[in-house]
This record gives C-alpha cells, structure tokens and sequence, in this order.
C-alpha cells in the first residue's frame, strides 16, 4: 500500500465527511490541520493519483439520485471474466466484483430513471443469455459516514 | 424546513443538472473548487455552494469529502453477509445490524425464491479475512443469530470499483 504519513491520515480520519462548503475549503482544512493550503491540495492530488481515493466529493444517495440496483449473474469458468467485462460495458455499471457464490459476479447499475435501468438490465440479459438477480434496496439502515480507516492494523506485519 | 422537501429550488435546473453530472466525477482540486465549478456550469460559485449546501440538507448527498478505495489502502477483505431473516423480524435486525461497528452497510433487499432466499444484507469490511469472520461470529454471538440461516460472500477481485454516475451523460 503507498506509504501514507500523519497528514495523509489526519485528512483521512476527518474528512470523509464535512468537507466545507465555502469558498476555500482546502484553507478550511488546511487551518485546522496546521498545514497550508497548497500542501492539502497537494496531498490529495497524490491521494488521488495512487489510487487511494477515488474522488474528492460528493457521495449520492442512491435511493434518491436516481435508479439503482444490485445486480447478480452466475457466470462459472471459463466463461466468468468475458462476463465481467460484458457487464462492465453495460451503460451505468459503477461496481463489479467476483464474489464466492453460484451468482458470483455482483455489480451495480444505475440510470437517470427505473425505466432506464430496467431496459439496461434486460438489455444485459439478452446480451449475456443469462438470468440476472434483480435486487433493489427496498429499505436501508445505514447512515454513509465514512469508515474508520484500521491504522494499526494495516502496520501490523 | 422539513428536510425531504425541496428547499428553494435552484434558479437554473439546467445548469444544476449540470453541475451534478461534473461534481459526481469529483472536485478540482484547486484553491477554489466551487468557482471551477460554477465556470464550467454556467452558475455563480454562491449558486454552486448553495446547491451543494442544500443536496446536503435534503439528503440527496449522504456525505461530502474523501471517497477511499479501501483495496488501495490493504483494507482488502470484504465480505457480503446475506441473511435469510422472517419478514416480520427484517427491519429490527436490520436496525441493530447497522449500528454494530463493523457493519458498514446494510439493506433489506427482496428474496428471488427459489434460487436466492435472502432479505438482508450486511456489508463487513477488514484487513483480513480472519478478522472480517472474528467480526461476524461476535456479531452471531452478540445478537443470537445462530437460527437464522447466512452466507459469507467474500469478494475476490473487483472488475470495477467506482463512484455512481446518475446523470444522463455519465459514459465518456
């Protein structure tokens, strides 16, 4: 993993949520990390450019940003990564990943609307000849606030 | 002001549709994110922190900050737990279920009988996968849920791992 120091981590813990809404935030954070400006804005664009973090920004709800769906296909070898990457060209696949199970390719889809994510999915299904699990979100329990990051264990050997 | 209703809806939907479809790939990293934004918009940067501000406020954006690629930081094992739960017990379980610690998502889906009988599901993350299983029996100890049937789908590679795109004009 990159090596990441006390500033790295500080902009971590703090900040995966509450970034400011003013007209500087990085100064925002800056302030109260004791470190300029410049320095936060560089840390991120690192952050960023390692891999570490996908974005700087908002996170929507999926519920209300519009349609959205976990998805899931049976796709056994050999067939399983020329599946995947089928899936990962379909329009609105945000998340995909192979997980342990018969339906062992999960992934997301969204679209501006339910119409356009259902004629996605069919779509995908015609494509793939391959039954697709449909499972919305029909209620959630969990408030988004960001996952407390293991320091410790990740240094552990 | 109740929070589920729009507030004062932003002069320009246009432009805020907009501004959605560029702020959902990430801020510039700039000294003044917002006024980038509101250039490339057709907003004022005030029109762009108030439309932000009140995304916020009516939920539409859950959080605003740094979005970490657990895998990146060797956060790597995560596991999906599915739980075949009684529909009348679902949305307590589901509510305790959330605020464990370890839980870092959790939603009541619909069962697809025959082949998939679960309701509720459960996401751990962890640095390993001992750790990631350690974290779940404490959970079946903690609530006695050693009745209700479970699986561990753990992920083993990620073909995609990215933000959500919503806007019409998301694929490049």
């Amino acid at each position: 993993m990159a090596r990441l120091d006390s500033l790295d981590r500080q902009l971590i813990d703090l900040y995966q949520r509450g970034l400011p809404v003013c007209e500087r935030p990085f100064a925002a954070m800056a302030e109260r990390l004791e470190a300029s400006e410049d320095q936060v804005i560089r840390r991120l664009e690192r952050l960023q450019s390692s891999g570490v973090l996908s974005r700087v920004g908002p996170v929507f709800d999926h519920a209300r940003a519009g349609a959205s769906l976990l998805a899931a296909v049976a796709a056994p070898e050999p067939a399983r990564d020329a599946v995947a990457e089928a899936i990962n060209r379909a329009p609105g696949v945000n998340h995909n990943y192979l997980r342990e199970h018969d339906f062992n390719l999960w992934f997301v889809m969204t679209a501006p609307d339910e119409a356009v994510l259902e004629a996605r999915l069919d779509a995908l299904e015609a494509e793939l000849e391959r039954e697709i699990l449909r499972l919305p979100m029909l209620e959630g329990f969990h408030i988004d606030l960001g996952f407390p990051i293991p320091w410790h264990e990740l240094e552990a050997p | 002001m109740n929070a589920r209703q729009p507030a004062l809806a932003c002069a320009e939907p246009l432009a805020e549709r907009r501004l959605r479809a560029l702020v959902e790939q990430g801020l510039p990293l700039v000294p003044r994110p917002w006024q980038a934004l509101a250039e490339q918009c057709g907003l004022s940067e005030a029109q762009v922190m108030a439309c932000m501000a009140r995304w916020q406020a009516e939920g539409l954006v859950k959080r605003l900050g740094l979005v970490v690629r657990h895998r990146a930081l060797g956060i790597a094992a995560n596991a999906m737990v599915v739980w075949d739960v009684p529909d009348a017990e679902v949305a307590e379980l589901g509510r305790r279920l959330a605020a464990e610690p370890a839980v870092t998502l959790c939603y009541r889906r619909p069962r697809r009988l025959p082949r998939w009988p679960y309701n509720l599901f459960c996401m751990i993350h962890g640095t390993r996968r001992e750790r990631v299983l350690a974290a779940l029996d404490a959970i079946i100890e903690g609530h006695a849920l050693q009745a209700i049937p479970h699986r561990v789908l753990f992920s083993l590679k990620a073909y995609r791992q990215r933000g959500g795109r919503y806007t019409a004009e998301e694929r490049p």
